[in-house]
């Protein structure tokens, strides 16, 4: 196996009396990617956000290559800089073109040559089709061409991981497909990646390893086949159901052409 | 209407004007710094600086300019800090709109939304970079309307210097409907600067309002 | 401890009468705001009709009145109709019709920003579950505008307190001049009397204004 690159160990989160993460262990190795599925409240967004360093944590340990992660600390700084992560809501500066927003990190916090960064920006605008759109401004964009630039803003500052809370799910359905195929090809491409979604069928295809997550702890660990297949622990089983029945009422109204997990 | 006094006491309201003019934009300059300052102790939630801030705040809203100056102007000499009518002037402004400044400043900052700053943080920027480069910029243009409507209301108060005997427009013209009994006139001029005043400042500020709103990056 | 000239006011009938002199100006203020507020819904109410003239006039009239300083229509009116029209009007009349035409100026400014930023579906939600028009306002519309308008009208009232304080250029007795007329008259028993005095006028300015702007302030909180 590949070179561990994130490890967490033991961690716990408490906002006041309510803990939310409850001792969560989990190793993550370059060019792996993993999906976190859970019932909402489960934990899923807090775990992102503490290995970024936006929440401090109540114990246990996050290593990055080795290095501990730790809200406010100075060396936190410099390790943030080697995780990428994508927010749900259209994260984008809105006072900034698509391309300052892309450049702004890899110019004021890389020292890159502002164009070198554009160069390299440009190169990325173009693979995800937005090309056209560098010098528009946010509000200017679709949803999912806001999720899109924001992916490859992060991607400008080369990360060694990249973390992706619930990316499409405050955008329209239609555009849910263009956002995940910029991070299909992103898998392709084997980048390690954290992925926090309710798109199922996706999980499917884009993990390696899927990771089930109930309160606040790690109740089922698999590969997608297995995990969606045969779920072993009753609360997965419960979790997936909540899908599939969704699922057969929706087949039962006659039409749902947007939503192709026709078999979970 | 007669024009030949008009002519002849132009050159008076002229000067009158520049006073005025003076006084309001050195005074509003400061009511921006009052105003910068009060909104970071806020935003940063400085201790003992923050509650005096807010008895500042409070004090300066409920109070009328025209009690600040007499108190300024009348009342502090007798206690050993004798200020001339211009410096009373621009303390009064500053001290009446630093106030309306903050109240501008903390909504713009407050309409910044949080995910902006954490993803500014995630993409490794530090603290003053993310104020720089991430948070003034949006408070700041969020900030625009209510600094323009404050500069304008400012510039209105200042209407009141002419009662610790500043020789600005309003005193000019009272002066003069007193003295020739040309009310008609006077007021006429009176209100014709006044205009010239206020009216290109609120024109600009209509203008830059709706750019920032119709063709800026407001989301 | 320095002579500070309060004791002034503890001189005969010199407080009361301070309190006379801001009562004058919280009167001149009440009927002002009293009459404004009908007014300015009025005036509101016009300015979102479709009919472009009667958007025209009432948009001039409020942006007339609302460029110039108060002080400056106090003098247009005091001193307008007295000298120039010959009638005479005495500073407290010439006062609350300045104040009305001003208060009716702000408060329709408040009632239009008040009735544009109700979304459009609720009036359309509202036709859909049946209701007829005036039910839409009655039951709707009004009840929304109002929790927006409150908090706002209610600062107009301290705006106008605090612009009263102005009515002592042209002539009307309210706190500033009592105040005056009491440092004048002890000149020689308290030559320090400017300060004391003042300062008790800016704390019962305070007093007057701050629990109304905290109560705005709150209701503001309340239904945000």
């Amino acid at each position: 196996m590949a070179e561990p690159i994130l490890e967490i160990e033991q961690l716990i989160k408490e906002y006041g009396q309510n803990r939310v993460l409850d001792g969560v262990n989990l190793t993550v190795h370059k060019g792996e990617v993993i999906v976190i599925v859970g019932p909402s409240g489960c934990g899923k967004s807090t775990l992102l956000r503490c290995i970024n360093a936006l929440e401090d944590i109540q114990g246990g340990i996050i290593r990055l290559h080795g290095e501990e992660i730790q809200k406010g600390s100075a060396s936190s700084q410099k390790l943030r800089q080697k995780i990428g992560m994508v927010f749900q809501s259209y994260d984008l500066f809105p006072h900034l073109t698509v391309l300052d927003n892309i450049t702004l990190a890899p110019v004021k916090v890389q020292k890159r040559k502002k164009e070198d960064a554009a160069k390299e920006a440009m190169e990325l605008l173009t693979r995800i089709g937005l090309a056209d759109k560098a010098n528009s401004y946010p509000r200017q964009l679709s949803g999912g061409q806001k999720q899109r630039v924001a992916i490859v803003r992060a991607l400008c500052m080369h990360p060694e991981i990249l973390l992706f809370d619930e990316v499409t799910a405050a955008l329209d359905p239609e555009m849910v497909r263009e956002v995940l195929d910029v991070m299909l090809d992103l898998a392709r491409q084997g980048k390690t990646m954290l992925i926090v979604t309710h798109e199922m069928s996706f999980a499917r295809a884009v993990a390696d390893r899927v990771i089930f997550l109930d309160q606040g702890n790690i109740v089922e660990e698999a590969k997608p086949e297995e995990f969606f297949e045969h779920p072993k622990t009753e609360r997965a089983q419960k979790f997936l159901h909540v899908f599939s029945f969704d699922q057969v009422k929706k087949q039962e109204e006659g039409n749902c052409s947007e939503q192709s997990e026709s078999h979970l | 209407m007669n024009w030949e006094f008009i002519i002849k006491y132009l050159p008076l309201y002229q000067r009158a004007a520049i006073l005025t003019v003076k006084i309001g934009v050195i005074g509003i300059v400061f009511a921006v710094l009052v105003g910068l300052v009060c909104a970071a102790v806020q935003y940063y939630k400085i201790p003992v600086a923050r509650q005096i801030t807010a008895v500042y705040i409070e004090l300066s809203r409920n109070t009328p300019l025209l009690v600040q100056l007499f108190f300024l102007y009348y009342g502090f000499p007798k206690i050993g800090v004798r200020l001339s009518a211009e410096v009373c002037g621009v303390v009064g402004l500053a001290f009446l709109g630093g106030s309306y400044m903050a109240e501008a400043f903390r909504s713009g900052l407050e309409a910044v939304d949080d995910v902006q700053k954490e993803s500014a943080f995630s993409l490794g920027l530090n603290s003053r970079q993310i104020l720089g480069y991430v948070i003034l910029p949006q408070a700041l243009s969020t900030s625009v309307p209510a600094l323009v409507a404050n500069i304008i209301f400012l510039l209105k108060e200042t209407s009141v210097f002419s009662a610790i005997s500043l020789m600005d427009l309003m005193f000019t013209a009272k002066d003069l409907i007193g003295l020739y009994y040309k009310t008609t006139e006077s007021l006429f001029l009176l209100v014709v600067f006044y205009l010239l005043i206020l009216l290109p400042v609120s024109i600009v500020g209509t203008l830059l309002e709706r750019r920032l709103r119709y063709a800026g990056f407001g989301d | 401890m320095p002579d500070l000239g309060i004791e002034v006011l503890f001189k005969g009938t010199n407080m009361l009468r301070l309190l006379q002199g801001l009562w004058v100006a919280m009167r001149i203020s009440l009927i002002s705001i009293a009459v404004s507020i009908p007014l300015g819904i009025i005036v509101g109410a016009l300015m979102t009709v479709k009919n472009m003239a009667v958007k025209a006039v009432s948009k001039v009239y409020l942006e007339v009145i609302r460029i110039m300083p108060q002080l400056v229509l106090l003098f247009l009116v005091y001193f307008g109709t007295t000298r120039a029209m010959g009638i005479n009007l005495s500073g407290e009349l010439a006062s609350i019709i300045v104040f009305v035409l001003w208060g009716t100026a702000e408060m329709g400014d408040l009632v239009r920003g008040a009735l544009i930023s109700i979304p459009k579906h609720q009036y359309e939600s509202s036709q859909a579950l049946g209701l007829t028009k005036s039910q839409t306002y009655l039951y709707i519309i009004i009840p929304q505008t109002l929790r927006r308008l409150l908090p706002l009208s209610i600062n107009l009232i301290t705006r106008m307190i605090k612009t009263t304080s102005l009515v002592l250029m042209i002539g009307v007795v309210e706190m500033l001049k009592v105040a005056q007329q009491i440092i004048e008259a002890n000149r020689m028993s308290s030559p320090n009397a400017a300060f004391g005095v003042f300062l008790v006028v800016f704390v019962l300015y305070f007093l007057a204004c701050w629990p109304i702007s905290m109560l705005a302030r709150y209701l503001e909180k309340k239904w945000s």
